[in-house]
């Protein structure tokens, strides 16, 4: 039998290193002004800050404009929904996976901050979320993917202003931006990846077009990317 | 609606006319200094204490007290005070030998700002003080015109001169000053000094009178009944993980500070004092902790108004930390097994490594492989067990009585509330990883669904051990436990119990309840008892709902007790006929939503006759058992916890108090 404490419970999110973080108010000052990376496919930037230290929180963005409202039956407008997942890996086996049926990764580490059907208003703020606490991942994770797909079906082509972009958490900082819209006749991209090497963790941008509804579709297109 | 306060937060005042009321566990001395926009204090003028209790605007008592109102007229003060810091000091540090020598041997003070004799506006509960026997408690500023509070609970650990000193007085001034307040404070000063208490500034029948009056046998008996637990009394090495305090003593204080964590690490209101707007003071006495080293847990470091809130989503944030981190290591280890199994079939699968050496080294280096990748997840899970040890080491002697163990001293001093509690502590949760970590079980009041105390063998170990009528024994006497929880949560009046025990087979467990008046008649017992119980329940749900749906609560019968029900039924089904059955479900259904609640005693076997019929019922309730058993999933990841029931405190004391408490109401 399931408990149902849930039921009554502010909606309370939390994870143990939630509340050391804040130390990361101070370290910000210190931290090197660091230069936006304009990926390329295939380009992997360590995620190791120039002082030696490790990067500790990534956040996966996606945007897109909401299909426009048409007048008299608006109901029927054809919503773009864009879905943002990331799937772990440990040694190429897929582990646990965070999208929008399952929002936090068992351990916690992985929170999709929740599933946006619509889209928002196009001026770059993100839709979607996906928060990695890089130093929660359990030890034998060592790939996370990040996946974007259309789960009604338009191609990018079709989609105003859609972009994903990998940000620095801890201070704002855009790591890796793709322009999703005019990309092609694709309904999915494998983003990128954060994989671990030596003590820290390293980015490295996939890009790479693909076809699906949600990030099951992918899985045979992802592998040959580990 | 009160403001609960953490250290460094503030908050905007809407009067000027103010009081501030202050609670310890032992007699304190209440002060005040004035400081100018710079924080600095221009001269001994400036601070009000009980050798000087008054100023324009300001007035505090003039004795050590348990209970303090400093009577506040922002308006009246002199225009060139910016900064009104409320003290606290204990006049132990000086003369009485019996008296406490620092902060860390009281319950935290509490204060309350508000309106004079009326609704608080914000308070302020000073957890965390150790070795300081003087503390700047409250900040009173202006800013922009208008006048704020600001929680800041600084604490010194040289007393008042040393705080004087801080505020700018020359450290002779000060040292003066402070002796003198403390030497004014003691019982033994004239009268005269000790008289005018805190009388109000401003006539009128807002402003109460003096505070309770506190004579000189008052204030120095109240602090031999006090038991310090000094952390020096406690041996570190003899406290294990589960390391509670060695209470029992009625009128005990706690220890709010970790038993094993030096005083150098508690982190001060560096980030406040970083952050704030003005001009600060120098540096306080205590040095802030490395911004580096761990979060020390403190209780209530949580989201919420009132503190109980504040524990509860503690408590649930632990118990999903501590599920998650179960699960990251389990993950762990089952991906570590699976690959060592894989690649110990592969080296088998080549038939030239099965002879010789190769396949040796091939499960050699397999079983390293394992062992390397378990030996960090556990390195992981230890880091997150001990950060969650300490938590909740400090998190279970802070909680309220509706959240605490038995074994609680803070049930020895149990008082019905005021109000009902946020949530009951049902019994423990643990993971086998390691059992002695133990997640309060808190379940939200009012109930969202029944009670079943399962008395027969579900297959876990402990009820395979025990015999039959030893489980249904057991499970009266926990039930019993949870109903005496459930009513000490209500206020008198709160909540209602009714007891149907148609074979009388749980007289033993019930007695004391019946004794102490705590449900409305004896034990029902046979059929009949059962059905007149049962009918007077269904009837009133039936009422309260419809009148509910209607709109019309002010029109329902007067014989209606509109107070929470809680229907207790032992040995269910024995004594119940299909009508019964029928209503109990009823009862079991729609009870809640309106306040009539279920704590069932059952065999799920004895009621094999009903067949499929009854399975909605035991699914509808929350099963909980009398001996340990895992069978309760968190949430989040779905994991076994083994619940543990409540035991009985040792010795009754704590039991009997609450029984007599809520008898008393009752009569």
């Amino acid at each position: 039998m399931r408990t149902a404490p849930a039921a009554g419970r502010p909606g309370l999110r939390r994870v143990l290193v939630n509340r050391t973080r804040v130390t990361a108010a101070g370290e910000r000052q210190e931290r090197g002004q660091r230069v936006t990376v304009n990926m390329t496919k295939g380009q992997a930037i360590s995620l190791r800050k120039n002082d030696g230290g490790d990067l500790t929180a990534v956040r996966m963005g996606l945007g897109w404009q909401a299909a426009p409202r048409r007048g008299l039956f608006g109901s029927r407008t054809r919503e773009v929904d864009l879905d943002a997942s990331a799937v772990l890996f440990a040694e190429k086996q897929p582990i646990d996976v965070v999208f929008f049926r399952h929002l936090v990764s068992d351990d916690g580490s992985v929170r999709h901050t929740g599933d946006n059907l619509v889209g928002g208003a196009g001026q770059g703020g993100d839709d979607e979320s996906i928060l990695v606490d890089l130093q929660r991942v359990p030890v034998h994770i060592d790939q996370i993917v990040f996946t974007v797909n259309s789960f009604t079906g338009q191609t990018f082509q079709e989609v105003q202003n859609a972009f994903c972009r990998l940000v620095d958490e801890t201070n704002g900082q855009e790591l890796a931006r793709y322009t999703l819209d005019g990309g092609g006749r694709y309904t999915a991209q494998i983003m990128a990846k954060v994989h671990r090497a030596g003590g820290g963790w390293q980015m490295t941008a996939l890009g790479a077009p693909s076809e699906g509804r949600t990030f099951k579709d992918l899985m045979p297109a992802i592998l040959p990317h580990l | 609606m009160t403001a609960e306060l953490v250290r460094g937060q503030n908050l905007p005042l809407p009067h000027t006319r103010l009081e501030v009321r202050v609670s310890a566990g032992a007699p304190v001395v209440c002060g005040a200094t004035l400081a100018d926009a710079e924080g600095r204090l221009s001269g001994a003028g400036q601070v009000v204490h009980p050798g000087a209790p008054r100023l324009p605007g300001v007035e505090v008592p003039g004795t050590a007290a348990m209970e303090h109102r400093l009577v506040l007229d922002l308006d009246a003060l002199a225009p060139e005070a910016h900064r009104l810091t409320v003290l606290l000091a204990l006049p132990g540090g000086g003369g009485d030998p019996g008296a406490p020598a620092h902060f860390g041997a009281l319950a935290p003070p509490r204060l309350t700002v508000g309106v004079p004799d009326g609704d608080g506006i914000a308070t302020y509960t000073l957890t965390g003080l150790d070795t300081e026997s003087a503390v700047a408690a409250l900040e009173l500023y202006r800013r922009q015109g208008a006048w704020k509070v600001r929680a800041v609970g600084q604490g010194y650990a040289d007393g008042l001169a040393a705080m004087l000193a801080d505020q700018g007085l020359p450290p002779m001034t000060a040292g003066e000053l402070a002796a003198a307040a403390l030497a004014a404070a003691v019982p033994t000063a004239p009268p005269a000094t000790a008289q005018p208490a805190a009388t109000p500034l401003t006539p009128g029948p807002a402003v109460t009178g003096p505070p309770p009056p506190r004579t000189a046998d008052g204030g120095s008996a109240a602090p031999t009944t006090a038991v310090p637990l000094d952390r020096a009394t406690t041996d570190p090495a003899a406290t294990g993980a589960t390391a509670r305090p060695p209470a029992a003593v009625p009128g005990a204080t706690i220890d709010y500070s970790h038993p094993r964590r030096s005083t150098a690490s508690r982190p001060a209101p560096a980030v406040e004092r970083a952050a704030g707007t003005g001009p600060r003071p120098p540096a306080p006495a205590s040095a802030p902790a490395p911004a580096t080293a761990p979060a020390v847990p403190v209780a209530g470091d949580a989201a919420g108004w009132t503190m109980d809130e504040r524990l509860y989503n503690q408590v649930w944030g632990m118990f999903e930390d501590l599920a998650r981190t179960t699960a990251a290591y389990r993950s762990a280890i089952d991906f570590a097994d699976s690959r060592r199994e894989q690649e110990l079939d592969r080296a088998l699968a080549d038939p030239r490594a099965r002879i010789g050496s190769a396949g040796d080294a091939a499960r050699a280096a397999g079983g390293a492989r394992y062992e390397e990748l378990s030996a960090r997840a556990r390195e992981t899970l230890d880091r997150d067990l001990a950060q969650l040890t300490a938590e909740s080491e400090a998190v279970e002697p802070a909680l309220p009585p509706a959240y605490a163990r038995w074994d609680h001293p803070v049930w020895l001093g149990y008082r019905p509330p005021a109000e009902p509690a946020m949530a009951v502590r049902l019994g423990d949760l643990r993971l086998p990883e390691r059992p002695e970590l133990r997640i309060p079980m808190l379940i939200r009041l009012p109930l969202e669904r029944g009670l079943w105390i399962d008395s027969g063998r579900g297959g876990s170990a402990g009820s395979l051990m025990a015999d039959a009528t030893e489980l249904r024994r057991l499970a009266a006497g926990t039930a019993a436990l949870h109903a005496v929880r459930l009513l000490a949560a209500h206020p008198p009046g709160g909540c209602a119990a009714h007891l149907l025990d148609p074979g009388g087979s749980a007289a033993s467990a019930f007695a004391s309840l019946t004794a102490a008046g705590l449900v409305s008649a004896p034990p029902a017992q046979g059929a009949a008892g059962v059905t007149a119980v049962l009918d007077r329940l269904v009837r009133r749900v039936e009422l309260v709902r419809m009148a509910v749906r209607g709109g019309a609560t002010d029109a329902l019968p007067p014989d209606i007790d509109l107070a929470d029900q809680l229907l207790v039924v032992n040995d269910f089904p024995y004594g119940f006929d299909d009508r019964s059955v029928t209503r109990l479900r009823y009862l079991a259904d729609e009870g809640p939503a309106v306040g009539v609640h279920l704590l069932l005693v059952a065999d799920r076997a004895d009621a094999a006759a009903y067949g499929p019929l009854l399975d909605p019922l035991w699914s509808a309730l929350l099963r909980l058992t009398p001996v340990p058993d895992e069978h309760l999933a968190d949430p989040w990841v779905g994991h076994a916890w083994t619940y543990e029931p409540p035991t009985a405190p040792a010795g009754g004391g704590a039991l009997a108090r609450v029984l007599g408490e809520l008898g008393s109401t009752r009569r």
